[in-house]
């Protein structure tokens, strides 16, 4: 954690030239949003769903093998599921309705239906925010949400926050490692009251780390916003070749509806 | 818990993204004054520290460690309407850089742990600081107690947008059940974590907790006694 090359928040970031690298980040972003947007349309029920899940992981998988994102952190970035996998499985048992037998098990028939659905759209959407964490870096991301007109406050607090968080948590792992070259045992009973104490006094020199930079930015003449960078149009073929990520699958879902 | 995409139906992820974002453009405006001009870099770092501390395992005993959500904590240390944005901030770095809940959930996540669980967690801190003993213990169990009932609070209101707008037909009670008594037990180490780091953070500087202006009121303004004697031409 922290103290590892590239930083906390760079974790998922891949550096590469693939041309998604290359897209513009507010592209990127609107394209992972309608993709998302399309899956989460699909209707849970129909009886074309499953086709219309399997077309879409070809086209998210296209856009990883496009961007380089290799197929094992694919399938790592899948973890943050976990939780909700344990809700999906359990649907089968407790939704109402008539009922199917599996395995000697008693399911419910629609319960089968909508747990597979969640875990299906939940793992297509997964995967496209996956590509898009992987192939643009936390400061263009901040760029991207700038050009998408997120209020200026907000963009300013993550801003910072994506800034320091690198050195916020360099703190915590050097105190980690002092509290563990002095023999610290997880296990023992105390053991919460010395790690609450170094949370604390990390909130302490993180809030006063946050004054001094007001201070420092104050003397640079800040005056409540920071200035923009030159705003340069995003070609309409950038926009054409991003976008057709939701735009295959807003295809899929149309045949689907038509076929089905 | 963050919820992904494909939870809730669409009405549903409106609605609550309608919430959300009025909820953060709220606070934005009332975070200026609880931190006026100078929001933007301490709600930044703050927002930078819980994400930092949301990474720490804490021993919760019995061989057991969990991790800090830390609405109520952040909302008691800096003012609720800084954590709101600061819950916010984080959840969407959660959501863009490790796809962790979904872009289309982010309004849900939003409502559920930077406005579910900053309300009742602050609520109820308030609630309880008026009418316990005003002192450091007061006030470390009134957020305690807050910090322990933001979890499953949230968890229920997850359990409640589910059964409205969920895509599948659940008896409503049981998983309320379910839900509600996991994270009674999350709520206790979040409880216990809360309580811990506050006290620290009191101990070491308590000017900093907003949550305790009302301790601090009393003695700011005592003089020291040297002060008020005068000296002998002697020393001039």
């Amino acid at each position: 954690m922290g103290a590892r090359h590239g930083g906390a928040l760079s974790a998922r970031y891949v550096a590469g030239t693939s041309p998604v690298h290359r897209l513009a980040p507010q592209v990127k972003l609107v394209a992972v949003l309608a993709y998302a947007l399309v899956v989460v349309a699909t209707p849970v029920h129909a009886g074309w769903a499953p086709w219309a899940y399997a077309g879409y992981l070809l086209v998210v998988l296209a856009a990883a093998a496009v961007a380089g994102v290799r197929p094992g952190r694919l399938a790592g970035s899948l973890v943050v599921e976990i939780p909700f996998v344990v809700f999906a499985l359990l649907l089968p048992f407790v939704t109402r309705g008539p009922r199917v037998e599996v395995l000697g098990l008693s399911l419910s028939e629609s319960g089968l239906q909508t747990g597979g659905a969640l875990l299906a759209k939940a793992t297509l959407s997964v995967l496209a925010a996956t590509v898009l964490a992987a192939t643009t870096e936390p400061r263009e991301l901040l760029r991207g949400l700038e050009r998408l007109r997120l209020p200026s406050a907000l963009v300013q607090i993550l801003g910072f926050m994506i800034r320091y968080v690198d050195v916020v948590s360099g703190e915590l792992h050097r105190m980690r490692v002092a509290r563990e070259s002095r023999a610290f045992d997880g296990r023992r009973r105390g053991a919460l009251r010395v790690v609450g104490a170094a949370a604390g006094a990390l909130f302490i020199r993180s809030y006063e780390r946050g004054e001094r930079v007001h201070l420092a930015m104050l003397s640079r003449g800040y005056t409540g916003r920071l200035p923009r960078g030159p705003v340069a149009a995003v070609p309409s073929r950038d926009w054409l070749a991003g976008l057709s990520l939701p735009l295959a699958a807003g295809a899929v879902l149309a045949t689907g509806m038509l076929l089905g | 818990m963050h919820v992904p995409d494909g939870f809730l139906d669409a009405p549903t992820s409106v609605a609550t993204g309608v919430l959300a974002a009025g909820t953060v453009a709220l606070a934005l405006r009332r975070a200026r004054e609880e931190l006026d001009e100078r929001t933007a870099p301490l709600a930044g770092l703050t927002a930078a520290f819980v994400f930092a501390v949301q990474m720490m395992n804490f021993p919760v005993g019995a061989g057991t460690s969990g991790h800090l959500i830390g609405g109520t904590l952040t909302a008691v240390l800096v003012g609720p309407w800084t954590a709101v944005l600061c819950m916010t901030v984080v959840l969407l770095v959660q959501a863009v850089l490790f796809a962790d809940g979904g872009l289309t959930a982010l309004g849900t996540n939003v409502t559920l742990m930077a406005l579910v669980a900053v309300g009742v967690g602050y609520g109820l801190f308030r609630l309880l600081v008026a009418v316990l003993p005003r002192t450091r213990t007061g006030l470390l169990v009134a957020a305690g107690v807050g910090a322990f009932a933001s979890v499953p609070v949230a968890a229920l209101a997850f359990v409640a947008l589910f059964a409205a707008g969920g895509v599948a037909d659940i008896p409503v009670g049981t998983v309320a059940a379910t839900m509600g008594g996991i994270h009674v037990l999350i709520g206790l180490g979040e409880a216990a974590i809360t309580v811990v780091v506050l006290g620290a953070v009191l101990a070491a500087r308590p000017d900093l907790v907003h949550g305790a202006a009302h301790l601090r009121s009393a003695d700011t303004l005592l003089r020291r006694p040297e002060v008020l004697t005068p000296r002998g031409p002697a020393q001039r």
